[in-house]
């Protein structure tokens, strides 16, 4: 790699970061007097400071940092896998619901069995849920052109409420105070390190390396960016874009199933009527952090997992609210786009950088037809 | 032996049949109202993306103009007089929605610039809206609503009076298309406005022609950019108006994430209507029936049979209904529905010689 793509793969998502907490900070400095009933200038300080602790004060604070980048690294796979193919999956929350829902019910069901039964069957069953709730976009792009931005999104709906009536109805604990599913009992993660860190952690880990390795050392792989970065080149190579699409498609929610898998049995150990996850929006932020690529989506994911490990210290230390998260997130997102706004503005040439595979995603929304 | 078996099927469908219709006519004002920011998320999709531009952001603009509508109607209870008009119409609200309004324009503004101007993804954009809309407004609401803000009311529903009412057929229609407030009557106005200015108007014709062919637009002397501009802009009133109708017409308060994903349903809905401004509140009628079939059915399930049936499915597949019927719709139809050709892709107004 030539000093000119270390530049752009680390110093533009870095510069990005640094950017959005200034106008967080500022944000911040702004709703202040809603926070503390008066203009505070040293909020930010404050809140990023017990941010900081909160996310790497102390070992527990570093394990749950992990925990918490866990599902995050997943969901960034999923959507960068995804976009490799010139595919938007935005049903990460959906296919992380149908997985986690899933580990629950197989879960509860083997709850008094061996782990060493109970936990594979558990995962596996997520797996194969996340992966088949990712195949129905898939085939519905692939043989009716229904483009999967719009049909991901409705799935997530979908989903919520195939989750709450399973929860309020069949999968729920007898004797409850509140709907919820019965523990998962001997399905529940062991905890390798820390107070919580659970071997979930392990499955993301592994999965980031293996999906390296999938798209960039297998023909499925070369395939997979191929129809990605040209359909009709693919095509005319004779690959079958349609094949592609929809594999590519159930790897997507293959990936959200093990986080949803993760979050029930590592941490919860049953799943509660209104479990809600921002897992789908936050995939969408780590992938394009980590400019689709596997090995940067860990260290993005780990990055939006301190935050996230750290913003319920800065709610309780500086009072600002946990969705504080999301805005920074977002403006994150806006500022990576920004890298084209530079270019923009001091007249650049365009090179092949954030997006240049999402113009498939674009164009395939324009043409909305099957592959 | 299987006709046998077939008959008391045929005759809950036929059950079935009617109680849609019931519910159609019985609801019929109702399923507008609900529809109402479905309708006008699609008609801001319609502006967009005849023009060219695909913004999968209408959901993110919808919630910070609903907040910005509350917010600022709230703000100024006490502050302006509040005496009531027709309509329900006062001095903070009409603050609130001019704020919507202004906040539709310039979240567009932003997603003209990216998509337009600087040429970045416009799904990128759109998600950058999304995400930032709705985490800015989850976080300004919490704050906001710990100090308990007065609210401004809302919008009253127009009255028909008595005596028309009471004239059958031309009373019930009265009653469906006018017992509405002010925003909704408003995208009943502006479907058919749109509806006429696109085929029949100088302005159509070079949207119309933006969409489709930009090169040959421009060189027949078709500002391409401005005219994106203008309409991605004008679509933001929509989505302002949109958002306005969630918390200063429909409901009188802001929660985080209230607009329930409706802004994805108006693309859905701007497909399935083909990409015409009757076509796609035509398709956002449709969702609202989806949604008023559902809580019909909760409330007051149909008698006999049908009831026995329909009560024994949970209520959670009412409350996916619309998201279903958006996923069948859009697999059953998009083949046959042809979007402006140049949709999503960026114009450039020199070609570099390659």
């Amino acid at each position: 790699m030539n000093a000119r793509g270390i530049l752009t793969t680390v110093a533009l998502p870095a510069l990005a970061i640094v950017l959005a907490l200034v106008v967080a900070a500022v944000v911040m400095i702004l709703s202040s007097p809603l926070i503390d009933g008066e203009l505070n200038l040293t909020l930010p300080i404050t809140a990023y400071a017990a941010l900081a602790r909160g996310a790497f004060g102390s070992f527990n604070a570093l394990v749950q940092t992990l925990v918490s980048a866990t599902p995050l690294i997943l969901a960034g796979l999923s959507v960068a896998i995804g976009f490799k193919a010139g595919l938007f999956n935005i049903g990460g929350q959906g296919q992380f619901l149908i997985g986690a829902v899933t580990a629950a019910a197989v879960g509860a069901n083997l709850a008094s069995a061996s782990p060493l039964l109970a936990i594979p069957a558990a995962v596996l069953a997520a797996l194969v849920a996340g992966a088949v709730y990712g195949f129905i976009p898939g085939f519905l792009k692939a043989f009716t052109g229904a483009h999967e931005v719009v049909t991901t999104i409705m799935l997530n709906y979908v989903a919520i409420y195939f989750v709450a009536y399973l929860i309020t109805g069949p999968l729920r604990a007898a004797g409850a105070s509140f709907a919820r599913s019965p523990d998962v009992g001997a399905a529940a993660l062991p905890i390798l390190i820390g107070r919580n860190g659970h071997l979930g952690i392990i499955f993301a880990l592994v999965a980031v390396p293996i999906a390296w390795w999938v798209l960039y050392r297998t023909t499925l792989g070369f395939e997979i960016r191929t129809v990605g970065a040209n359909p009709d080149a693919a095509r005319y190579a004779g690959m079958s874009p349609r094949f592609l699409v929809i594999l590519t498609m159930s790897l997507c929610g293959l990936l959200a199933g093990v986080a949803g898998a993760g979050e029930i049995l590592g941490i919860s150990g049953y799943m509660p009527a209104g479990y809600s996850t921002n897992v789908g929006f936050d995939g969408i932020t780590v992938a394009l952090l980590g400019r689709s690529n596997p090995i940067g989506s860990l260290f993005a994911g780990l990055l939006l997992g301190a935050m996230r490990a750290g913003s319920g210290l800065m709610q309780i230390q500086a009072g600002v609210p946990a969705q504080m998260i999301d805005v920074l997130q977002g403006v994150i997102l806006f500022f990576l786009a920004a890298e084209l706004v530079v270019r923009y503005v001091f007249r650049l040439r365009a090179t092949r950088g954030l997006g240049a595979e999402l113009q498939t995603v674009s164009r395939s929304y324009g043409s909305q037809t099957a592959p | 032996m299987d006709f046998i078996l077939d008959l008391p099927v045929i005759g809950i469908l036929l059950q079935f049949v009617a109680y849609l219709v019931q519910v159609l006519i019985q609801n019929a004002a109702l399923i507008i109202t609900v529809s109402t920011p479905i309708g006008l998320g699609a008609l801001c999709g319609f502006m967009n993306e005849r023009s060219g531009v695909v913004n999968i952001g209408i959901e993110g603009m919808m919630i910070v103009s609903a907040f910005a509508a509350w917010y600022a109607s709230a703000l100024m209870v006490g502050v302006l007089p509040s005496a009531a008009g027709p309509l329900g119409v006062t001095l903070p609200l009409l603050v609130g929605l001019l704020a919507a309004l202004a906040t539709g324009v310039l979240v567009s503004l932003v997603h003209a610039w990216l998509s337009i101007s600087v040429r970045a993804d416009q799904i990128i954009s759109g998600t950058i809206i999304n995400i930032v809309g709705l985490g800015i407004t989850g976080y300004l609401g919490l704050l906001i609503s710990q100090n308990s803000p007065p609210s401004a009311g809302n919008f009253n529903d127009l009255t028909v009076p008595g005596f028309v009412l009471d004239v059958p057929v031309l009373g019930w229609l009265a009653n469906t298309l006018l017992d509405h407030g002010p925003i909704t009557l408003s995208m009943l106005v502006l479907v058919v406005v749109l509806q006429v200015l696109l085929y029949r108007s100088r302005w159509g014709l070079r949207t119309r022609a933006v969409g489709e062919h930009p090169r040959a637009a421009e060189t027949l002397g078709v500002n391409v950019i401005a005219l994106r501009y203008r309409n991605v802009l004008l679509g933001g009133l929509l989505a302002g108006l949109a958002g306005a109708w969630f918390t200063i017409e429909y409901g009188n308060s802001f929660q985080s994430g209230m607009t329930g994903g409706r802004g994805f349903i108006a693309l859905a809905a701007l497909i399935f209507g083909r990409w015409t401004p009757l076509g796609a509140v035509g398709a956002a009628l449709l969702f609202g029936f989806a949604d008023a079939l559902g809580t019909g059915i909760r409330q007051i399930p149909p008698p006999g049979d049908l009831g026995v049936v329909l009560s024994a499915i949970p209520p959670q597949v009412f409350s996916a209904l619309p998201y279903i019927v958006t996923i069948i719709v859009l697999a059953g139809v998009v083949g046959r529905s042809t979007p402006p050709a140049a949709d999503g892709q960026p114009y450039e107004r020199e070609a570099k010689a390659t």
